[in-house]
């Protein structure tokens, strides 16, 4: 995206009004540029040479840096910007640029010789009359200049632009391909003549025009412009001569753009004399040349012809996803400094007349855009597809379940249902009767309760593996039910995790270990005792471990799970001879 | 031994009042009690005070005069009882600097003459400094002034001695239990583990690091939003072709031929293979049309549209590429709506930087339907970037050669209290479908976004090359939180 670095009071000047930043970013937004960068000319001057602040005379107006889009030439500049602007803001109207009417024979003439088509076979030209040059304005024609051969010109290959005081020459022009030696001026910032291959020699130490070079250096003809008088008014694409250089009393300027490519010449001339044709006397007109081929061909640049389209409006309003009515789109259409009306009364399509300046619109969906650009890309209501959300809580238990397993542990898949014995007294626990669903027929005595926790199961899959191979390193994140009296049927579920090592050593430190491992993957940092922005772990007293061999988790303040040694009772109970290390959590504390 | 003493002394009495005197009392050493008091204060079976005692012990010179008898004394008893001794003679019979401490306290004393001649000035003395010596070895207690005059002669110095006072502990036992630090198998063959006591665990500190495997958090990303657009509706694109032509990462998609974005300053092309082999010919001479000279409602961009250029291979710069095979596929066919999305590596030529490196990975979705409209591609993507945690979004306008509308989507970061931009996105252009063949009602909008941003700022990570390549410290890999994206 090129940026344009403008006087920030200037451009407010232009625009009417003074802005703060933030209302300022906001128009450049809604617009579709942004302001990059707010700076100070003495700020870049200081900064490119290297320089500390020195207090010293240097200019220290506010320069706003702004982005535009690469396919807007005509902003590029300060005046085009604040056009765009004041049209948006609807304080300004469309101009409507003209080539001025005077006869061919009037005319002034370029006459393009054959072998220019061997290295740059294009060229357009025309006239500003009667400008009014002050210094910034001055500044800025050649800032322009600048940017189009950065950007659109592509670093001068397809177009550069030649522009000349015009009262120091005389037409008719010749646009001709010599051999260099034959080439002899006076160029630009030089007092004496260089011939063409002796000038190539002396830009290449030239940190400004030695890029430039490689566009004809190969070429055993060298692209040049004369006068009648044999003045040479260029070298394009490299420099200009001196004779003709324009200067702030330049009254009237003669603009050539040579080309590989004639469209983007075409656009570019366009570009500069719309643009400064508003300084001009007759303001917004633009005087003729006419281009005479080797051929006889001819062709009067600059071309401000409108280019008209005819947009059905179900086209715009069905893009867009807005019901607009046509006097509507037109208005929009108006701000965005592209002409347009009902076609027919009470039709519904829309003539669109596309301004010179405008040369990014190639397609009624150009058009679309610049009326939701002017609607408001925010204030387009949404249409939402269909589509699906999963569950949170399972989706976690997922990706938990896949780091565990990643630690190395065996996932396992237990019963819900189990006995009473089971989940109480086979892990020293009492039955208070205020956690577990009971069921009430029973088929067995395997079935007499809802698990209260994954123990039992985890230890009756141990118990029922005895001859594996140690360490056995399980898990398994699932569902028990406790009774609440907050829910509707008396019992709500929750999602736990449990993991268990069996080896033979208890393995504690390994479970220590998941347990940092589960937090760390949580995203949840090990803090201090108290400290409620992590977890961290105490000593806990619960029957079914070993005594001082278990340890409460503590997550944002609240008890979430329970790790340790398995009381050797309840590995007994279980018939389990080996040593083990059991930990459980509630997930849903992580959501 | 100590430890029996010390137990079993406490079960029938209160208190160890001092260490020193139980250690005197059994005939211990009192180090060994010092060291089994620890020991057992440790596991909490007793409880100790310190005490602290001030004492005098001899010097290594007052030792010597213990045994010996003091200088002073020495000197008098070698000059003779009677008549007198040269002062050469007498000094040759002593060590040198006895001799010299020896006349100096003598004469103090004025035990002596001395001269060139020395004799006795009185005939019997007492070694009080030697009988005070003995006194401080065995412990007994000097008067003040005693003590003075021994310490000023560097015969003693103080010492402080330590011990305990002792009772018992929370945890007391006449007998201590076997100490474990683990609870093994063989404890519970044994059945021994009722009698283990345990170190107690330091739960102040985390567990040792364990041993396991991770997944690179790039890629965890890449899975959650992969699932989101499973769970959207979208079907993955195969995006596994790094080599493209021209044709299909740009010119296909009514990217100008002069286009900034295919200089090679920012487009790696390939020295081999450098041309593509085939392109559909057919196609290609829409493509050209279009460009050159419009048509479907566009003035095209009137320039000489070269296959030379076309044929140029390169590393593609988007997965657009893909996307836009995909379509050229689906035109071909019956029309049916589709959803399509891919996360994959794409390529430019940049020099790598805090924010930039010259692969990276892109995101793109994109809705291919009938009558799809502006205020359908805002929907979709506040549905996909509230999934990510960004539910406030707004649009600027932007330009794209290939999109048109053009959005740049931002979302306000809540941290840094601004919009952010977030991505990009846009209607595809007529120029770019209708030659592909799709019905004139049909539209398509996307969107693209780097998956290393998002990615970014969710780990905290603010340069690039931190999270992506050779130079990633694997510590991040291996401490990183799962990817909670679309989960809330």
């Amino acid at each position: 995206m090129p940026t344009v670095s403008v006087a920030r009071d200037r451009l407010f000047a232009a625009l009417g009004r003074s802005y703060t930043q933030e209302e300022f970013e906001e128009l450049c937004f809604n617009f579709g540029i942004e302001l990059d960068d707010v700076t100070t000319e003495k700020a870049i001057i200081l900064k490119e040479r290297h320089l500390e602040d020195d207090n010293s005379s240097l200019d220290d107006e506010v320069i706003y840096k702004i982005e535009v889009p690469a396919n807007r030439y005509d902003l590029l500049c300060l005046e085009g910007l604040a056009q765009a602007l004041c049209i948006f803001n609807g304080h300004e109207k469309i101009p409507r640029y003209t080539v001025a009417n005077i006869s061919k024979e009037s005319m002034l003439k370029m006459q393009v010789k054959k072998e220019t088509s061997l290295i740059r076979p294009f060229v357009v030209c025309a006239v500003l009359r009667g400008i009014a040059f002050d210094e910034a304005r001055y500044n800025s024609f050649i800032d322009l200049q600048d940017k189009l051969h950065q950007n659109i010109c592509r670093k001068r290959t397809l177009v550069a632009i030649g522009t000349h005081d015009l009262d120091t020459l005389q037409g008719p022009f010749t646009y001709e391909a010599l051999p260099p030696p034959e080439i002899n001026f006076v160029p630009l910032k030089q007092v004496k003549h260089f011939r063409a291959d002796e000038l190539m020699e002396f830009y290449k130490s030239d940190l400004k025009l030695k890029k430039f070079l490689h566009i004809i250096e190969k070429s055993k003809v060298f692209p040049v412009i004369y006068d009648r008088n044999r003045t040479v008014l260029s070298l394009p694409p490299i420099i200009n001569g001196a004779h003709s250089a324009i200067t702030l009393k330049t009254k009237n300027v003669f603009i050539e753009c040579t080309a590989t490519d004639l469209t983007k010449a075409k656009i570019v001339l366009n570009t500069m004399v719309t643009t400064f044709s508003a300084y001009c006397e007759r303001k917004f007109e633009v005087e003729p040349v006419e281009v005479i081929s080797f051929d006889g061909n001819s062709s009067v640049y600059p071309d401000l012809s409108e280019y008209n389209m005819e947009v059905p409006l179900s086209y715009i309003t069905g893009s867009i996803g807005v019901p607009l009515e046509v006097d509507e789109v037109t208005s929009l259409l108006n701000r965005m400094q592209v002409h347009a009306e009902q076609a027919g009364l009470g039709g519904n399509n829309i003539n669109v007349s596309v301004p010179p300046t405008r040369s990014d619109i190639l397609h009624p969906c150009d058009v679309m855009e610049d009326v939701a650009i002017a609607y408001g890309y925010n204030n387009i209501p949404k249409r939402k597809l269909s589509s699906l959300k999963p569950l949170p809580l399972n989706q976690l238990s997922d990706l938990i379940r896949y780091e565990i397993a990643m630690n190395g542990f065996a996932e396992v898949l237990t019963w819900i249902l189990c006995s009473k014995k089971e989940n109480f007294e086979m892990l020293n626990r009492k039955d208070d009767k205020t956690t577990a669903v009971v069921i009430g027929n029973p088929r067995s005595s395997d079935f007499e309760v809802v698990r209260t926790s994954l123990m039992p199961g985890m230890l009756k899959t141990v118990g029922h593996n005895k001859d594996h191979p140690k360490p056995i390193k399980i898990f398994e994140v699932g569902d028990v039910v406790l009774l609440d009296e907050k829910k509707d049927v008396g019992a709500s579920n929750r999602r736990l995790l449990a993991a268990l090592y069996c080896g033979a050593n208890s393995g504690f430190e390994l479970i220590h270990s998941l347990v940092d491992k589960i937090m760390e993957v949580m995203g949840t940092p090990f803090v201090p005792v108290g400290n409620s922005a992590g977890y961290y772990i105490e000593l806990s007293d619960e029957p079914e471990f070993l005594s001082g061999r278990q340890a409460k988790i503590i997550y944002k303040g609240r008890r979430i799970g329970i790790f340790g040694i398995v009381h050797p009772e309840v590995l007994n109970n279980f018939d389990i001879p080996d040593p083990c290390t059991f930990l459980e959590l509630d997930i849903e504390n992580f959501l | 031994m100590a430890e029996d003493a010390i137990l079993g002394y406490l079960a029938t009495h209160e208190e160890i009042p001092d260490s020193g005197q139980f250690a005197s009392q059994h005939g211990l050493h009192h180090n060994d009690v010092v060291n089994v008091i620890k020991s057992l204060h440790g596991f909490r079976y007793i409880d100790a005070q310190d005490i602290k005692r001030e004492s005098w012990v001899l010097t290594d010179e007052g030792k010597k005069y213990a045994a010996e008898g003091s200088p002073e004394v020495q000197l008098f008893l070698a000059i003779p009882s009677e008549g007198s001794i040269a002062k050469d003679e007498l000094q040759k019979k002593l060590d040198p600097s006895l001799f010299k401490i020896g006349c100096s306290q003598a004469g103090k004393n004025k035990w002596v003459d001395m001269g060139k001649q020395v004799s006795r000035k009185v005939q019997h003395v007492e070694d009080k400094v030697k009988d005070l010596l003995i006194r401080i070895q065995d412990g007994q207690t000097l008067g003040k002034e005693d003590i003075n005059s021994l310490r000023a002669r560097k015969l003693i110095v103080a010492q402080t001695w330590k011990g305990y006072s002792v009772s018992k502990g929370p945890n007391y036992a006449p007998k201590r239990k076997k100490v474990a630090t683990d609870l093994t198998r063989e404890n519970l063959q044994r059945g021994d583990w009722k009698e283990l006591e345990f170190k107690e665990y330091n739960f102040n500190a985390k567990g040792p690091p364990a041993e396991a495997g991770h997944l690179h958090p790039l890629l965890k990303v890449k899975q959650q939003l992969k699932n989101i657009f499973l769970q959207m509706g979208f079907e993955e694109m195969p995006t596994n072709n790094f080599v493209e032509s021209s044709f299909w990462n740009f010119d296909a998609l009514f990217q100008p031929q002069q286009h900034p974005a295919r200089d090679s300053h920012d487009t790696f092309f390939l020295e081999a293979p450098s041309t593509t082999r085939e392109l559909p010919e057919d196609y290609v001479q829409l493509v050209k049309r279009v460009h050159e000279s419009g048509g479907y409602g566009s003035r095209g961009y009137m320039y000489d549209w070269k296959r030379e250029e076309a044929n140029k291979n390169l590393l593609r710069t988007h997965t657009t590429a893909v996307s836009t095979r995909m379509l050229y596929t689906l035109a071909k066919q019956p029309f049916a709506p589709k959803r399509y999305f891919s996360i994959d590596r794409v390529f430019r030529n940049e020099s790598v930087d805090r924010t930039h490196l010259a692969e990276f990975h892109q995101i793109e979705g994109l809705v291919c339907d009938r009558g799809l409209t502006l205020g359908d591609l805002i929907g979709v993507l506040n549905d996909f970037f509230s999934r990510l945690g960004m539910s406030k979004l707004r649009f600027k306008p932007a330009y794209n050669p290939y999109t048109e509308p053009s959005m740049e989507i931002f979302s306000y970061h809540e941290g840094l209290k601004k919009w952010v931009e977030i991505g990009n996105s846009g209607m595809f252009r007529p120029e770019m479908l209708l030659p592909m063949g799709f019905p004139e009602d049909v539209r398509v909008i996307a969107w693209g976004l780097s998956l290393e941003r998002p990615t970014m700022i969710l780990y905290g990570i603010d340069n690039i090359r931190d999270l992506f390549g050779h130079k990633v410290d694997l510590s991040l890999i291996k401490r990183n939180p799962i990817c909670r994206l679309g989960i809330n």
